[in-house]
């Protein structure tokens, strides 16, 4: 499918809480809210995957969530990019050694489409400026798969 | 027509009205809510567990991350428990900015909650109104302590960080301009009608049930219970200030004690306030000083923490309620031996129910909302029947029978 310009220049994004401590949540709201307004940009949070074009994934992913998450990747419709946000997603961050974590959230997410874009942003947490660079990253990710388009 | 029976109503748990994932079960008739009830674990990731492989030091990282909201209120009561049971004495100065950064954390969370708040009533202005003026707090945050949400600033002994005068004095003037913005805040707040007919009589915990089901924080004094650690049982430079301030509750700000939600609106902008207050005390009488009583690292761990034998239970007031952890110490041993941490949400959930009783559909995000619940923060445990591998719940009875047939020694 061939993306039009006008698609990632309004980047809607879903919030996942996968397990996470709500730090890394709390900047999202910060993000959205008027000292980093990302709403200026066209970037805009929805209520349900099947409006989305992003994923903003926080947390470690445990085993409660696991499905769940997966069945959110889903039913996001594509072309779609996933946001880690938070050390948590990359690498289980301060929980890597528990038992009910069935991260990293990037090699769980390979599993279920190999082609997954993913974009990290990492912190513990991640500040909103950080936030809004990893949006850019992922407009990079997808103004390429128009140029492969 | 015969009237439709109850149906079953499910939410989460993800869902645009939850920030972090848990499940409620609802049965309604109609728009009425009848009963509810709630399956937590959906945010478990086994921290206590984690922290008995760890050291104290390592563990210090890891309380933090129980709830990055309340990130400073686990790390006070934590290094408080861990100081009692190995018995380490902080410096003055260090009580002093604890209580500091925990004032400053408070004044955050209340912030949040208020704007989250108006954004489960659909008032989104009130959402960015209150975050945009929460940004400055967590400026003070950043220039203290250098990170806006975790912070890592308390360590066993004292505090990491010493405040420059000129950080001092760029504190005190946000928190001057915070002075001058309280009138506008309890107005946009209190004297709105579209809050008070949304918050009003909706979600009333009362007086007695919030002695019976042992709620605490913000919401037992929007019951009018004085129920406040800070007060009841000090700690830190709060023995110092407790005379100057007192524990807020509706009724001594001219509205009724009714604990619906309007009387938690009230409890926590006039405690945030009241931070602000206690945050320029903190700021007009710190002690000088040093900072910690045992700079070096290493000997702290190696000869102090590993060698100390001993169990402490700790409690504070973090911004939802009283936090209380528990940590048993064993000699030769560098991880803790056992870890237990009593959130303040734990204490709230059993709230919920009551408040649900009664209530219309369009009410649950805002009653959700309304005890600021931190489900990161509560998940983790999950009580499962060993034997059958069912979930059991234990009402009050039968714990007081189990806890009965224990003390007689039965099993
Ligand atoms: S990355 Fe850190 S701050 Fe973010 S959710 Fe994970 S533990 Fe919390």
């Amino acid at each position: 499918m061939k993306l039009t310009k006008s698609f990632d220049r309004s980047l809607w994004v879903f919030h996942v809480n996968a397990a996470s401590c709500n730090g890394c949540d709390i900047e999202i709201v910060a993000a959205l809210t008027p000292r980093y307004d990302v709403e200026r940009f066209g970037i805009k949070l929805v209520g349900t995957p099947r409006h989305a074009d992003v994923l903003l994934v926080t947390g470690p992913v445990n085993t409660q969530m696991a499905d769940r998450v997966r069945r959110i990747y889903e039913q996001t419709p594509g072309p779609k990019a996933v946001l880690i946000i938070g050390n948590c997603g990359a690498s289980s961050g301060v929980y890597y050694d528990s038992y009910c974590i069935q991260g990293p959230f990037d090699e769980f997410i390979k599993k279920v489409d190999p082609n997954a874009i993913i974009v990290y942003v990492p912190g513990c947490p991640i500040r909103p400026e950080a936030i809004i660079m990893g949006v850019v990253e992922a407009w990079k990710a997808l103004e390429k798969l128009r140029g492969e388009a | 027509m015969a009237k439709a029976p109850p149906y079953p109503l499910m939410i989460g748990p993800i869902h645009p009205a939850l920030k972090e994932p848990t499940m409620f079960k609802f049965t309604l008739e109609g728009e009425r809510v009848l009963d509810a009830d709630l399956q937590p674990g959906f945010n478990h990731r086994g921290i206590e567990y984690l922290g008995m492989k760890r050291n104290p030091l390592q563990v210090l990282h890891l309380t933090e991350r129980v709830c990055g909201i309340c990130s400073a209120a686990h790390q006070f009561v934590f290094t408080r428990a861990v100081e009692h049971a190995a018995v380490i004495q902080p410096t003055e100065r260090a009580d002093y900015l604890r209580v500091l950064i925990a004032e400053l954390e408070r004044i955050h969370s209340h912030l949040l909650w208020a704007g989250v708040a108006g954004h489960e009533l659909g008032f989104d202005s009130v959402l960015y109104y209150t975050w945009k003026i929460r940004e400055d707090v967590q400026d003070i945050l950043e220039i203290l302590t250098g990170n806006r949400v975790n912070h890592s600033y308390y360590i066993f002994g004292g505090v990491r960080r010493d405040v420059s005068d000129e950080g001092i004095a760029k504190a005190r003037k946000i928190l001057q301009g915070y002075k001058k913005l309280e009138d506008t805040v309890l107005n946009i707040f209190l004297s709105d009608p579209t809050i008070a007919h949304r918050t009003r009589d909706v979600g009333t915990l009362t007086y007695d049930n919030a002695i019976k089901l042992c709620a605490c924080g913000p919401l037992t004094r929007g019951a009018g219970v004085k129920k406040d650690v800070r007060f009841s049982w000090p700690c830190a430079a709060y023995g110092d200030m407790k005379n100057d301030f007192k524990v807020v509750i509706p009724s001594d700000y001219g509205y009724p004690n009714k604990g619906d939600i309007f009387s938690q609106v009230v409890v926590r902008l006039h405690e945030t306030f009241e931070a602000i207050r206690m945050c320029d005390w903190v700021l007009d009488n710190l002690p000088k000083g040093p900072i910690t009583s045992e700079p070096n690292l290493s000997a702290l761990l190696m000869a102090k923490l590993r060698m100390a034998e001993g169990e402490a239970v700790a409690r504070v007031e973090a911004p939802r309620g009283e936090d209380i952890h528990y940590v048993r110490l064993k000699k030769g041993k560098m991880e803790i031996d056992s870890w237990k941490v009593r959130v303040p949400t734990y204490g709230n959930i059993m709230s919920w129910i009551t408040m649900f009783k009664d209530a219309q559909i369009a009410d649950i995000p805002i009653i959700i909302a309304s005890i600021d619940p931190c489900i990161g923060c509560m998940d983790r445990v999950t009580v499962v029947d060993g034997d059958s591998g069912k979930e059991k719940v234990l009402g009050m009875d039968e714990i007081k029978r189990l806890a009965d047939r224990r003390a007689r020694g039965w099993k």
